[in-house]
């Protein structure tokens, strides 16, 4: 869009300059722990271009922890937490989008609510309650407080309501139930923000830590991110180029799916934020 | 409303005729709207209700009662935990320690994230690479993000103190400092964020009409002049999306102090989420965990109004 302003040529140069430094800058760690991780530790602070590359450090890490295991509970975390989601959410924002109940007003603030006051700052009392549930150290009591999403529904009750509702009645004269107008009309015509809110949820959920660290205490339950602190906060003679090897090995799925898809994870994200 | 419904019975004609007994009462088909929009409703109504409106109740009625211990259970103590937490100087540190680091890292973010989009959204040489290298930080786990950094500010062979030590400046412990801990984790914590907020500035800037520029161009306005008159205000509802979530992520992301202080040197990063944590689940002191998490319970909950009565009122130009 930058049309003929009256920018001096130094000045441009300048700028871009400018804007260069901070793009090297902002990459420059990830750059590191991708040399570090890739060459043996005598290397890891040691910059030549000769410097031998090797995956020995990805090898150790991966028999130093029950890695395998910790990225078979974080897959199984995200797929049922967003499955959840998906169909609470879906419900929630199709009532609150085309139904006239009592309470509809109230019901609303009370779920918008946990925009602000999100499952993260209540871990004391959700433990309290996952332990009289009985299931303190399970995969669903990771999932449990974030199944009902606020910003789900939200977002998805935006959409819903951008329907023409003359096709919502047309389904209906043809004898269409509710839920097969909203699975048959509503649904496929929200594809898009589906998948929006599906990575950014699958980002969220993946990177999560606090409450999966306090939740779990057993290799069969904890995901990545709990398994990775463990991993490296226990003496590994801190030896560097395994801890970021590790470090790149728990992040690599999203990072690689994000390399691929850049496009779609930059839009999700803007769409996701549009309200 | 009356006024509504007299119009309406004007319109057909009826409006002579006295009202029946229950003119609202609902036919069978409203009754079925009803219904169905709350078993629509039910499944994320409970589990709302059980994970995030119950806990919230639950946190305000323990903090005024004590810790559970062993066979003694809890009793009402009243203000008690208030007053001890009012007495406790580390509450302190973390209440002060979480408001500069919100000061720090929330207007830092904001600019880097708005002047990248700006970047990003020019015509500029290699934009793909340099969004690529903003954003990337955000798909990144916190944990890992801290576990990167952990090894820049170590002491003697750490990145920064090589590169510093080129320039002959003596090997320093960053994060065991009293004086640079928490300036450390703000640096992380921009790092982290500001590629996310670039997005929806940029998200914003190509819903920008490209007549305005132009017009913009032709009256000879400088760049930083039309950024200051015309985008920086056009920008002001998604600042202020912005910064309800910065605010509310510097109280709710604590992963990194996990990782990289665990609240110290001398409670220099204590920030409120992790003191509740170390209460809560170091001392499994509940009753006092729960005290704080009222503190910061009601931080949100300003936050949450001051969103709803002053932002939403004043923030409209589309």
């Amino acid at each position: 869009m930058t049309p003929l302003y009256q920018t001096g040529r130094v000045s441009a140069a300048l700028e871009t300059t400018a804007a260069w430094c901070l793009a090297v800058l902002w990459i420059l760690p990830l750059a590191y722990a991708l040399w570090a991780s890739i060459h043996p530790s005598a290397y890891s602070a040691h910059f030549v271009l000769d410097a031998p590359l090797t995956t020995e450090n990805f090898v150790k890490a991966w028999n130093a922890a029950p890695f395998s295991r910790y990225f078979l509970n974080t897959f199984l975390l995200v797929t049922m937490i967003l499955a959840a989601q998906l169909v609470l959410c879906t419900l929630a924002a199709y009532a609150f989008a085309r139904f006239e109940f009592y309470g509809r007003e109230l019901a609303f603030i009370l779920v918008l609510l946990q925009l602000m006051i999100m499952p993260d700052v209540l871990i004391v009392e959700n433990y309290r309650t996952m332990t009289a549930l009985g299931i303190v150290d399970t995969i669903p009591a990771i999932g449990l407080p974030y199944m009902a999403s606020a910003f789900g529904i939200f977002l998805l009750r935006q959409t819903f309501k951008t329907v023409p509702r003359e096709l919502d009645e047309a389904a209906r004269v043809e004898g269409a139930s509710p839920l097969q107008v909203l699975l048959k009309v509503y649904v496929p015509l929200a594809k898009p923000v589906y998948i929006a809110y599906g990575l950014v949820s699958v980002s969220y959920h993946w990177n999560n830590f606090l409450w999966p660290l306090i939740v779990t205490n057993s290799v069969n339950t904890r995901p990545l991110t709990v398994g990775l602190q463990i991993f490296a906060s226990s003496d590994q003679g801190i030896d560097w180029s395994v801890i970021t090897a590790a470090t790149l090995m728990t992040s690599a799925p999203l990072l690689i799916a994000f390399l691929l898809f850049q496009r779609q994870f930059v839009q999700s994200f803007m769409r996701a934020g549009i309200r | 409303m009356s006024v509504v419904r007299d119009i309406s019975r004007g319109a057909d004609g009826e409006a002579a005729r006295p009202l029946p007994p229950s003119p609202r009462r609902a036919s069978p088909r409203q009754w079925a709207t009803h219904i169905n929009g709350w078993l629509l409703l039910l499944p994320a109504a409970i589990m709302l209700a059980v994970f995030t409106h119950y806990p919230a109740v639950a946190t305000i009625i323990d903090s005024f009662f004590s810790t559970p211990k062993g066979a003694r259970p809890a009793v009402f103590v009243g203000l008690d935990n208030y007053q001890a937490m009012i007495e406790d100087p580390i509450f302190w540190h973390a209440l002060d320690n979480n408001i500069i680091y919100a000061l720090a890292t929330i207007p830092l973010t904001i600019a880097l994230a708005m002047a990248m989009a700006v970047v990003v959204n020019g015509k500029i040489a290699g934009r793909a690479f340099m969004r690529l290298s903003f954003f990337t930080p955000t798909v990144l786990p916190m944990i890992a993000v801290a576990n990167i950094w952990l090894f820049f500010y170590s002491p003697g062979y750490g990145l920064i103190d090589q590169a510093l030590g080129l320039f002959g400046v003596p090997a320093h412990n960053w994060l065991g400092n009293e004086h640079t801990a928490l300036a450390c984790l703000i640096v992380v914590a921009i790092w982290k964020d500001a590629g996310f907020f670039m997005i929806f500035y940029l998200a914003a800037l190509q819903q920008m009409s490209p007549a305005l520029g132009e017009a913009a161009a032709l009256e000879g306005a400088s760049r930083w002049y039309f950024f200051r008159r015309v985008t920086f205000p056009l920008l002001m509802p998604t600042t202020l999306f912005v910064l309800i979530n910065a605010i509310i992520n510097s109280f709710r992301l604590i992963d990194h102090i996990v990782v990289m202080t665990r609240g110290g040197p001398n409670n220099t990063t204590e920030l409120l989420l992790f003191y509740i944590y170390e209460v809560g689940f170091k001392f499994w002191d509940t009753a006092f965990a729960a005290t704080l998490t009222v503190v910061l319970l009601v931080l949100l909950a300003l936050l949450a109004l001051g969103q709803f009565v002053f932002l939403d009122r004043r923030i409209h130009y589309q």
